[in-house]
C-alpha cells in the first residue's frame, strides 16, 4: 500500500493542505475530502469538461489530474469566482441569458469561459465555440451559453 | 381568458430562483450529498450480453479490509408480476427487480449482478473485482430482425406475444403487437397516383445527460428508508423502491437532490434499491454513483428501430393512405415506446386512411427507457422523409404539401383521439413566412430540408401548496423536480394569479414527505400540470383572502347592513376591493399583515389531474452542407418553429427547443450504440458516443407560435419534447437536396453518407 | 483504480533509475490524459508512476533559427501554441497541437506523451514526421537519438527500452520555401480520435513551384504511423500541379492498410487517406509559397 501523500497548495487564494492517496484525482479530493462539490463529475475521462478548473491559471479537466500533482500549485475552482458582494459577470450573464437548464455543466462552462476571456477578452462567436468544445451541455443546444459568454465579454470590456 | 397583453408576469424573462446557487457551484446535486459515516458503493456488472448466472461467490470480496457489505439479487424479495405506472411509461415490477439486480440471467452487457459497500470507492471497486461469478454464456440477440426470427435465442423462457390485446401461445421475443386503424388503407392506396414504400433503420441512442445516476440511502433501525437522489420524480422513486424492496410506500422517503439532466432517463430506478440494501446490511448511509461507462451500458437508452412505411398520394398532393410497421427494440425487458411512436407518426396530418402496426421486441441490450418524445423521433424520420419525396416528385413545395394535408381541430388521429384546438398549420405558415425559408440557399453541396413533428404531451398528477408570509411574499411548495427552470415557470403562474411580483414567490421543490403526490418531470407536463396546480393554489389563497375581508368588512359595516360574502370582494392589480358600496382598498401585502387578526395563517393548496392536455407541433427548417469528399454534414442554419400554447418564460421555452433540436441533430448525424458481435458496446464514452459540441452547431433560431391550449388557464402547452422529433428527418431531407441521395438509416454519419453518395 | 507509488522525479538520473528498477511496472506521467484514464479503467496496472514534469530537460521549450525547436517531452500543448514565435514558425505542428482533445486536454497533454502512447491515430505524430523530427531518449546508458518515424513499433508500443524515457524532441528549423500541414478527419469538429490523419510537408525551389523535398505521413491507417515514401517521390523534382498532387494522394492511399473499427471502415479510411493527402499538400503548398 502506497503511503499517503502530503500536498500543500493554494485553493482559491487560500493556503490549503491535504493528505491523499496517489490514485485520487484532484476532482475526487476536492469533492469528497475537501467538500468543494461545485466542480462536477460527468465522465471521469476528460471528455465532458464538467470538472474544469484552473491550475496556475491553466484550464484543465480535474478528473485527469492526480491530486498529488498540485503540490506547490495554485488551484482555482468555481467556488472562488464570485465575490461576497456580487457574482462574476459570467455568472450574472449565464443567469440573465438562461444559459443553464439543469446546471450540472454550468460550473465547468463558466470556468472554461473565464479562462478564455483572460486570454482573449474579445472573442468572436467561432472562438467561443472552439474554446468551449471540450465542455458538453446536453440541455441548451449551446445557443444561450455562447450568447452569455459573448455578452459577458462585452460587459467586462466596458467596465475594464 | 385574459388577453396576453394583460399579463404582468407571464411572458417576462426573470432570473430563475435557483440560479445563483447553480452558477456558484453551491447547489447540491445527488453526487454532492455527504453524510456522516457514509460508505461508498460499487456495482458489479455482467461482462456478457447474454448469460446464465450459475453461481456468485462473494467471499473474497467480503474478506477485503474496508468492505462492509455485499448484496446480490438474493437480498431482494420476490417481486410481484404486476404493472406499475411511472408517469411516462409503465413497468412490470418483476422485470424492474430483475433489472436492479439480475436473478437467473444476465440479459445485457452491464446488467447489475452484485454490489459492494466499502469505506471508499476505490476499495469498493477492488472488492467488486474479487466477486467470482460463474456464467454460462449464451448467444446474444442484438437486433429486432434477429430477435423476431423463428428459432432465435429467447431472452425470457416462456414469454409469449400479446397480440392486439390478446395473449397468444406464440413463444417469441416479440412481447406485444398492436394495430391502430383509421379508414381503409387498401381502398386509400387504390386512389393513389404515387405510392412510396421504404424501410428505415434507426440506431440505439442514449439520453446523454451529463450527470451520472446516483443514490444515497439510509435504512434506519425502525425500518424506514430515506433516499437522496437525482430523479425526475421523487414519488416514482418511492413507488419503485418500495415495490422492489418489498416494503410499504410509507416506509420510503425520497428527497430529491438537484438533477443534472434526465430527458426520460432518470425515471427508472437503478441504484436506489441497491443503496438501500447496502445500508440495511451496514447500518450506514451508502452512496452509489455510476461511471460514464455504466451510464451507457446499463441505463437508458432509447430504442433502435426498424420501420417500414408506405404512403400513397394523388397527383394534386393529397395523401390518401399511410401505412406503417414499426419494430422497436425494448432492450432486455418488454416496454419500448413503440406505442407512442405509432400514435405520433401520422399525427400532424388528416390522412383519411391510416394503419399502424407496432412490435415490442426484447433484445440483449439495456432496458430502454423514455427519451424526449419517446418513439416519435424514430417514427417521424420515416414518415417525414416520404412526405419530402412526395413534395419533390409531385413538384409541390414541401411546406405547402403540409398545408394541404395538415391536421386541424376535429381531425382524428390514427390511434383514436380527435385533435382539439391545435396549432400545426400555424407552425407551417410561420415557417413559410420566415425569412430563413425565403432566403435562397446558395453554394455547392448545400441543401435545405424541412420536417414536422407531433408529441401528445401528458397531464398526470401534481400538488402545490402556497403559504402566505406576513410580509406579503409567499412560499410555494411543489413536487416537480426542476431540470430546466420550472421553479421559475411555476412561480410565475402563481405570481400572476396572486398579483404580486415574481420575486415575491419563493418556490421550493419538496420530497415525498413535504408535498402531495406529484408525477415525474417528464411528458412535457411540468409547466402545464404543476403550473395548473400553482394557478389553483394561488386562487385558493385569493379566495381565502376574499373570505377574510368579506367578514372583516361586514363587521365594520353599520348595523343592519347585509353581510358581505367573498363574491362581493374583488381582486385586481394586487388590490382587494368591494363591489358593494363601501370604497375599500387592501393590498395583498396589507392582507398578509392582517392574517393573525383575521383567523390565522393562510395556506392555499391544490391537487390536480388536468385532462385538457394540449398537444404540441413543430416545423423545422435546416440548411446543411455535405462535404463531397468525406460525407461529413455541417449544419449551416437551423430554424425551429413550434406551437407553444403560451410561453410562460420565453427564454426557457426557447431553451427547450434549442436543446431538443441539438439532441435531434446528434441523433441524426453521429450518435449510435456500436456493438461487437458478442454484444459488447465498443463506444461507451463521450469520446466515441459523439454528442454535438458547441463547435458542431450554429445558433438555433426558436420561433414561438402561440395557439393557446384551451385546457389550461393560461393556454400552456408542454414544450419540452416535440423539438427533438423533426430534426433527423429535416436533416435527411436537406442532405437529399444537397446530394440527390435519400437517407434511410440513422445516424447519417460521414461514412454512411459517403457510401450513399458513391453508390 | 489500483493503488501505486507516485514519484515526482527531479532529475533525469532519478527517473531513469526508477524506471530501470521497476521495469514494466513503472510508467512515465507527463500530462496524464492517456495514462490516468488507462489506470482508472483498469486497462493498465502499475506499481510506480514517475512524474517527469519537474525534470528541467523534459520541460525545455526553445527555438532559434540555427537549432530549430527543442521541445521537452513533458511540455503541454498550450505552452507551445501560446509561444508567439514558435506558433508562427511551425504552423504545420500547431495544426495538430491545437486539436488534441479540447482546450482542457491541451492544458495538460504533452506532445511527448502523445508520441509515447504510440497510438496509430495520434495527431501529433504524422506532422512530427513531416517535420523530420528527432527523438532524444534518456536511459541507463545515456542519451540516444531516434528519428520520429522509427519511434512507434506497434499500437501502444515503441522503441523505449527498460529504463528509458523520451526526454525531448528536436524539430529542424523550417528552411526557405517550406510548408507543412496536418489534417485529420473526424465526424465532429472537435473532441474525436482521428479516423485518418495526414501530415505533409513540401519544400519548393526558388521558382516556388518545383518540389525539392516532400514528406507525407499517415496516421490511423496501419499499426504505426506510415511514411508515404512513394507519394513523396511522385512530387519531388517536378513542378507542383493538381496532377502531381493527385498522383501523390493516390500513392498514399495505396499504402494504407487500415482496419475496420468503431471509428471507420477499411474502405472509408483508404478513401480518406487520398482526400487528406491532397488537402494537406494543398495546405502545405500555400504555406510554402507564403500565401497563408
Amino acid at each position: 500500500m502506497a503511503t499517503r501523500i502530503h500536498v500543500q497548495t493554494t485553493l482559491n487564494g487560500e493556503a490549503a493542505e491535504f493528505l491523499c492517496d496517489s490514485r485520487q484525482s484532484l476532482l475526487e479530493v476536492l469533492r469528497d475530502d475537501l467538500g468543494f462539490t461545485g466542480t462536477k463529475e460527468g465522465c471521469s475521462n476528460g471528455n465532458c469538461g464538467a470538472c474544469s478548473l484552473q491550475i496556475d491559471g491553466v484550464l484543465v479537466d480535474s478528473c485527469l489530474v492526480l491530486a498529488a500533482e498540485v503540490d506547490g500549485k495554485s488551484v482555482n475552482t468555481i467556488e472562488g469566482l464570485a465575490s461576497p458582494a456580487q457574482l462574476h459577470p459570467l455568472q450574472q450573464k449565464f443567469l440573465e441569458h438562461a444559459a443553464l437548464q439543469c446546471g450540472i455543466c454550468t460550473p465547468g462552462f463558466i470556468m472554461a469561459a473565464k479562462a478564455l476571456l483572460e486570454k482573449n477578452p474579445k472573442p468572436t462567436e467561432h472562438e467561443v465555440r472552439y474554446w468551449l468544445a471540450g465542455n458538453l451541455c446536453r440541455c441548451t443546444g449551446y445557443d444561450k451559453i455562447v450568447r452569455a459568454v459573448l455578452d459577458a465579454a462585452e460587459s467586462m470590456e466596458a467596465s475594464a | 381568458m385574459a388577453e396576453a397583453t394583460a399579463y404582468q408576469v407571464i411572458g417576462t424573462r426573470p432570473v430563475r430562483p435557483d440560479g445563483a446557487d447553480k452558477v456558484t457551484g453551491r447547489a447540491i446535486y445527488g453526487a454532492d450529498v455527504r453524510m456522516p459515516g457514509m460508505l461508498h458503493g460499487k456495482v458489479l456488472r455482467s461482462p456478457h450480453a447474454h448469460a446464465r448466472i450459475k453461481s456468485i461467490d462473494t467471499s473474497k470480496a467480503e474478506a477485503l479490509p474496508g468492505v462492509k457489505a455485499v448484496v446480490t439479487h438474493k437480498d431482494l424479495p420476490e417481486a410481484p408480476d404486476k404493472i406499475a405506472n411511472l408517469g411516462e411509461g409503465a413497468v412490470n415490477l418483476k422485470f424492474l427487480s430483475n433489472n436492479v439486480l439480475a436473478q437467473e440471467k444476465a440479459l445485457y452487457r452491464g446488467h447489475a449482478i452484485a454490489a459492494v459497500a466499502a469505506i471508499n470507492v476505490h476499495v469498493a471497486e477492488e472488492a467488486v473485482n474479487l466477486i467470482e461469478v460463474e456464467y454460462e454464456v449464451l448467444p446474444p440477440v442484438l437486433t429486432t430482425p434477429e430477435a423476431m426470427q423463428e428459432g432465435a435465442p429467447m431472452l425470457h423462457a416462456g414469454m409469449t406475444t400479446t397480440s392486439l390485446g390478446e395473449k397468444t401461445d406464440r413463444e417469441s421475443n416479440v412481447a406485444s403487437h398492436y394495430r391502430f386503424t383509421l379508414g381503409d388503407v387498401a381502398e386509400g392506396f387504390k386512389q393513389a397516383d404515387l405510392v412510396i414504400e421504404r424501410e428505415f433503420d434507426t440506431a440505439t441512442v442514449h439520453q446523454g445527460y451529463i450527470e451520472p445516476h446516483n443514490a444515497t440511502a439510509m435504512w434506519n433501525e425502525e425500518g424506514h428508508v430515506t433516499i437522496w437522489t437525482s430523479t425526475q420524480g421523487a414519488f416514482v422513486v418511492q413507488k419503485q423502491s418500495s415495490e422492489v424492496l418489498g416494503i410499504p410506500v410509507s416506509q420510503v422517503s425520497v428527497i430529491p437532490a438537484e438533477i443534472g439532466g434526465g430527458f426520460g432517463g432518470k425515471i427508472p430506478v437503478y441504484l436506489e434499491p441497491v443503496a438501500a440494501l447496502l445500508s440495511r446490511k451496514t447500518g450506514h448511509p451508502v452512496k452509489l454513483v455510476m461511471s460514464r461507462i455504466e451510464e451507457f451500458e446499463s441505463t437508458g437508452p432509447t430504442p433502435g428501430s426498424r420501420l417500414k412505411v408506405k404512403m400513397g398520394a394523388t397527383r394534386d398532393g393529397r395523401v390518401v393512405a399511410a401505412e406503417a410497421s414499426l419494430a422497436f427494440e425494448a432492450g432486455a425487458f418488454p416496454g419500448s415506446p413503440v406505442g407512442p411512436g405509432g400514435m405520433c407518426i401520422f399525427a400532424p396530418y388528416s390522412f383519411p386512411n391510416m394503419q399502424v402496426d407496432g412490435y415490442d421486441v426484447v433484445v440483449n441490450k439495456p432496458k430502454t427507457t423514455a427519451y424526449r418524445a419517446p418513439g416519435a423521433t424514430n417514427a417521424a424520420f420515416a414518415s417525414e422523409t416520404i412526405m419530402d419525396e412526395f413534395a419533390e416528385q409531385l413538384g409541390i413545395d414541401p411546406l405547402q404539401l403540409r398545408v394541404m394535408n395538415g391536421a386541424k381541430e376535429g381531425d382524428r388521429r390514427v390511434d383514436g383521439p380527435t385533435h382539439p384546438q391545435i396549432g400545426f398549420l400555424e407552425t407551417v405558415h410561420a415557417a413559410l413566412e420566415h425569412e430563413h425559408y425565403n432566403t435562397p440557399l446558395e453554394g455547392p453541396n448545400r441543401g435545405r430540408g424541412v420536417a414536422s413533428g407531433f408529441w401528445f404531451n401528458v397531464g398526470l398528477q401534481s400538488s402545490v401548496v402556497i403559504n402566505v408570509n406576513s410580509d406579503g411574499t409567499v412560499s410555494l411548495v411543489e413536487g416537480s423536480t426542476d431540470i430546466g427552470g420550472t421553479r421559475a415557470s411555476i412561480a410565475m403562474q402563481a405570481a400572476e394569479v396572486l398579483g404580486i411580483p415574481y420575486e415575491s414567490v419563493r418556490p421550493t421543490v419538496a420530497g415525498t414527505d413535504g408535498v402531495g403526490y406529484t408525477d415525474v418531470t417528464g411528458g412535457s407536463r411540468t409547466t402545464f400540470a404543476t403550473g395548473y396546480a400553482a394557478y389553483e393554489a394561488a386562487n385558493d389563497v385569493v379566495r381565502q383572502m376574499k373570505e377574510r375581508l368579506a367578514e372583516r368588512w361586514s363587521n365594520e359595516q353599520e348595523e343592519g347592513a347585509d353581510a358581505l360574502s367573498a363574491e362581493d370582494v374583488t381582486y385586481s392589480g394586487g388590490v382587494f376591493g368591494c363591489s358593494k358600496g363601501a370604497d375599500k382598498a387592501v393590498s395583498f401585502q396589507e392582507m398578509a399583515e392582517l392574517m393573525p387578526r383575521t383567523g390565522g395563517p393562510i395556506s392555499g393548496r391544490a391537487t390536480v389531474q388536468p385532462r385538457g392536455v394540449g398537444g404540441a407541433f413543430a416545423t423545422h427548417i435546416v440548411d446543411v452542407e455535405v462535404d463531397p469528399d468525406t460525407g461529413k454534414v455541417s449544419i449551416l442554419r437551423y430554424t425551429a418553429v413550434q406551437d407553444v400554447g403560451k410561453a410562460i418564460h420565453p427564454s426557457y421555452v426557447e431553451g427547450q427547443i434549442q436543446g431538443g433540436v441539438t439532441q435531434g441533430i446528434g441523433w441524426a448525424l453521429n450518435e449510435t450504440y456500436m456493438y461487437r458481435e458478442d454484444g459488447n458496446m465498443s463506444n461507451a464514452s463521450f469520446l466515441d458516443y459523439r454528442m454535438p459540441t458547441c463547435l458542431d452547431l450554429p445558433m438555433i433560431d426558436a420561433v414561438l407560435v402561440e395557439v393557446p391550449n384551451p385546457g389550461h388557464p393560461f393556454g400552456v402547452r408542454g414544450v419540452g419534447e416535440v423539438p427533438i422529433v423533426p430534426p433527423p428527418a429535416a436533416v435527411a431531407n436537406a442532405i437529399y437536396r444537397a446530394t440527390g441521395k435519400r437517407m434511410t438509416d440513422l445516424p447519417m454519419s460521414p461514412g454512411y453518407v459517403l457510401d450513399k453518395m458513391r453508390a | 483504480m489500483q493503488t501505486f507509488d507516485y514519484v515526482a522525479a527531479q532529475t533525469v538520473d532519478e527517473a531513469v533509475s526508477l524506471l530501470a528498477s521497476k521495469g514494466d511496472q513503472a510508467r512515465v506521467l507527463a500530462g496524464g490524459t492517456d495514462l490516468i484514464v488507462q489506470l482508472r479503467e483498469g486497462r493498465r496496472q502499475l506499481e510506480t508512476v514517475v512524474d517527469v514534469k519537474k525534470i528541467p530537460e523534459a520541460n525545455v521549450l526553445s527555438y532559434d533559427a540555427q537549432n530549430g525547436l527543442h521541445l521537452g517531452a513533458a511540455v503541454a500543448c498550450h505552452r507551445i501554441y501560446n509561444d508567439p514565435v514558435i506558433s508562427k514558425t511551425y504552423p504545420g505542428l500547431m495544426d495538430a497541437f491545437t486539436l488534441i482533445g479540447g482546450i482542457q486536454i491541451q492544458g495538460r497533454a504533452s506532445v511527448g506523451g502523445n508520441l509515447c502512447n504510440s497510438s496509430p491515430a495520434a495527431d501529433s505524430t504524422p506532422t512530427l514526421i513531416a517535420h523530420r523530427t528527432m527523438c532524444v531518449i534518456a536511459g541507463p546508458n545515456g542519451q540516444r537519438v531516434v528519428p520520429v518515424e522509427q519511434f512507434c513499433t506497434a499500437p501502444g508500443r515503441n522503441v523505449l527500452e527498460n529504463g528509458e524515457f523520451l526526454l525531448s524532441l528536436r524539430v529542424p528549423a523550417p528552411p526557405n520555401n517550406f510548408g507543412a500541414h496536418y489534417l485529420r478527419f473526424i465526424p465532429r469538429n472537435e473532441m474525436d480520435i482521428a479516423v485518418v490523419g495526414v501530415g505533409s510537408s513540401l519544400m519548393l525551389g526558388d521558382d516556388k513551384s518545383t518540389v525539392t523535398d516532400a514528406r507525407i505521413a499517415l496516421g490511423a491507417v496501419a499499426p504505426t504511423p506510415l511514411v508515404a515514401v512513394e507519394a513523396a517521390a511522385a512530387l519531388v523534382g517536378k513542378p507542383i500541379s493538381d496532377d502531381t498532387i493527385a498522383a501523390a494522394a493516390s500513392a498514399a492511399a495505396s499504402i494504407a492498410r487500415p482496419i475496420d473499427d468503431m471509428r471507420g471502415t477499411v474502405q472509408q479510411r483508404i478513401h480518406l487517406t487520398g482526400v487528406l493527402t491532397r488537402r494537406t499538400l494543398q495546405g502545405a503548398l500555400s504555406r510554402a509559397r507564403g500565401e497563408s
